[in-house]
């Protein structure tokens, strides 16, 4: 097992992906931050924070993406919805979907096609915190990343989060 | 997690944690069906056909509506109108549905134990949409789900059956269903509509006094009357029914608290529901048929996505 990025890093790299999503969406209006369920919600709330503090006088519209029902391998395995909150219009918004990683691409495939069915987005970006950059298996690239690794198929890159592990922690198994 | 079934034959075969998986997937649907886009691709390269032996309204349409939110192909098929009515057997007709490469069969038919008959000879995944007087599964799922939404819970409630006990299979279902999850059952009825052993064999109690059992229930489920099944008369007259045990605007005045009202329909307006109670307050009829496609669109996920159907 070997540490990708500990606790205080992640703490460091969840701040600047918040600065670079403020950067990039001029100072956030008009835009949206969409969590993909169930793991990349752990990061989302964290960024959404970070955000909340460096623009206390805008109200943040966030809401939470489950794509269990998008997903293209129904037959191969079953798998359990999570809740989907969207309580807002998407339509004409700058959207900036969050997962913790970014692996061969399909759940990001599915979470483009469960957005488009909630309104017609202006803009779409994709913020992730690891991207196994080399295990892509569609044409799919993040804007946001805390760090690129370079592994191979066979490794298993495991993010642990506080609220379901002990601490905040990205490791190799 | 999956389902303990590969068919949703009846209420009878599935676990308590089959029950849950079913209902909290149900919420999901739900969601999904609030959405500008209210359908998704899950069972896209499905084909389901609907075989219906014995007339439906809602339960065809609601059948129909989630196959299509769910992006199944969908076959119907009424009894009156092929070639069973030329007298084909059961199993013919679905060996040729099934030979045009159909991935699950959604089944009524008037004989109890068609579908489980069926389910022995082929291989598609089978959803019983009610057979005979045995079960209708997927009804008392939805009115599970009704009654979660409405008061939080179905463990602890106490939930009077009302009516047609007899002939229902929509009472067999929700019997099963309500003693899985934990929920006390009273059926009530006129005694010539309620089976003799009832009491024993499930573990229910048994009143003849409708008001007693309104006050004791915190829902009340009215049954229809099913006189298409009776071939003797097991009671006097309509009239007389709804007077001993049709519900009335005063029977629940008298009550001094809330209690839900549920009926599957079709209602017999006047009968076993008076109007003012049927589309009174209290009354979640209308919630039970919007809740029936989430329902179903469970159903059919799960059963779908079971990983042996390789």
């Amino acid at each position: 097992m070997k540490t990708i990025l500990s606790e205080q890093q992640i703490a460091l790299t969840v701040k600047r992906l918040a600065h670079q999503i403020v950067e990039n969406n001029q100072g956030l209006i008009d835009t949206v931050i969409i969590g993909l369920q169930p793991r990349g919600v752990f990061l989302s709330d964290r960024i959404v924070d970070e955000l909340k503090q460096m623009t206390p006088a805008l109200p943040i519209k966030y809401g939470k993406l489950d794509i269990t029902f998008y997903r293209d391998d129904v037959r191969k395995a079953l798998h359990i919805a999570n809740a989907t909150e969207i309580p807002f219009s998407i339509e004409g918004k700058k959207v900036v979907l969050i997962d913790d990683v970014l692996y061969t691409g399909r759940t990001i495939r599915a979470a483009l096609d469960a957005l488009l069915d909630f309104g017609r987005p202006s803009k779409v970006s994709l913020c992730v915190l690891i991207d196994r950059r080399f295990s892509r298996e569609l044409p799919i690239q993040p804007d946001f990343s805390g760090k690129a690794i370079d592994t191979i198929v066979s490794d298993k890159v495991k993010v642990n989060w506080a609220e379901t592990a002990e601490k905040d922690e990205v490791v190799i198994v | 997690m999956k389902l303990s079934t590969k068919h949703l034959l009846g209420i009878k075969d599935l676990s308590k944690e089959d029950i849950n998986l079913i209902l909290s997937t149900a919420e999901q649907f739900k969601e999904v069906l609030q959405r500008p886009v209210k359908k998704v691709p899950s069972l896209r390269d499905i084909t389901i056909v609907n075989l219906f032996y014995e007339n439906s309204t809602r339960t065809r349409m609601s059948f129909e509506l989630a196959e299509k939110r769910l992006s199944a192909d969908v076959l119907n098929f009424a009894a009156s109108s092929s070639s069973a009515a030329k007298g084909e057997t059961l199993l013919d007709t679905v060996n040729n549905i099934l030979s045009m490469k159909v991935d699950m069969v959604v089944m009524r038919h008037s004989a109890s134990g068609a579908p489980h008959f069926l389910a022995k000879h082929i291989p598609a995944a089978i959803v019983n949409a009610g057979d005979g007087i045995n079960e209708h599964p997927t009804q008392a799922l939805l009115d599970a789900f009704s009654m979660k939404e409405k008061l939080g819970r179905i463990e602890g409630l106490k939930v009077a059956i009302i009516g047609d006990i007899m002939h229902s299979r929509v009472a067999l279902s929700n019997l099963y269903l309500l003693k899985k999850m934990g929920a006390e059952v009273l059926v009530v009825g006129p005694p010539t509509l309620i089976p003799t052993y009832i009491g024993e064999a499930l573990g229910v109690r048994v009143t003849y006094n409708l008001q007693e059992a309104l006050k004791w229930c915190d829902v009340a489920n009215v049954l229809r009357i099913q006189l298409e099944r009776q071939n003797q008369p097991l009671f006097s007259s309509l009239r007389e029914y709804n007077l001993a045990y049709g519900i009335k605007r005063s029977n629940l005045d008298s009550l001094g608290k809330e209690i839900v009202i549920m009926h599957p329909g079709p209602i017999n307006r006047g009968v076993e529901l008076d109007s003012d109670v049927a589309d009174g307050k209290s009354s979640i009829i209308l919630n039970q048929v919007e809740n029936g496609v989430a329902v179903r669109m469970a159903v059919l996920y799960l059963l779908a996505g079971r990983d042996d159907n390789q």
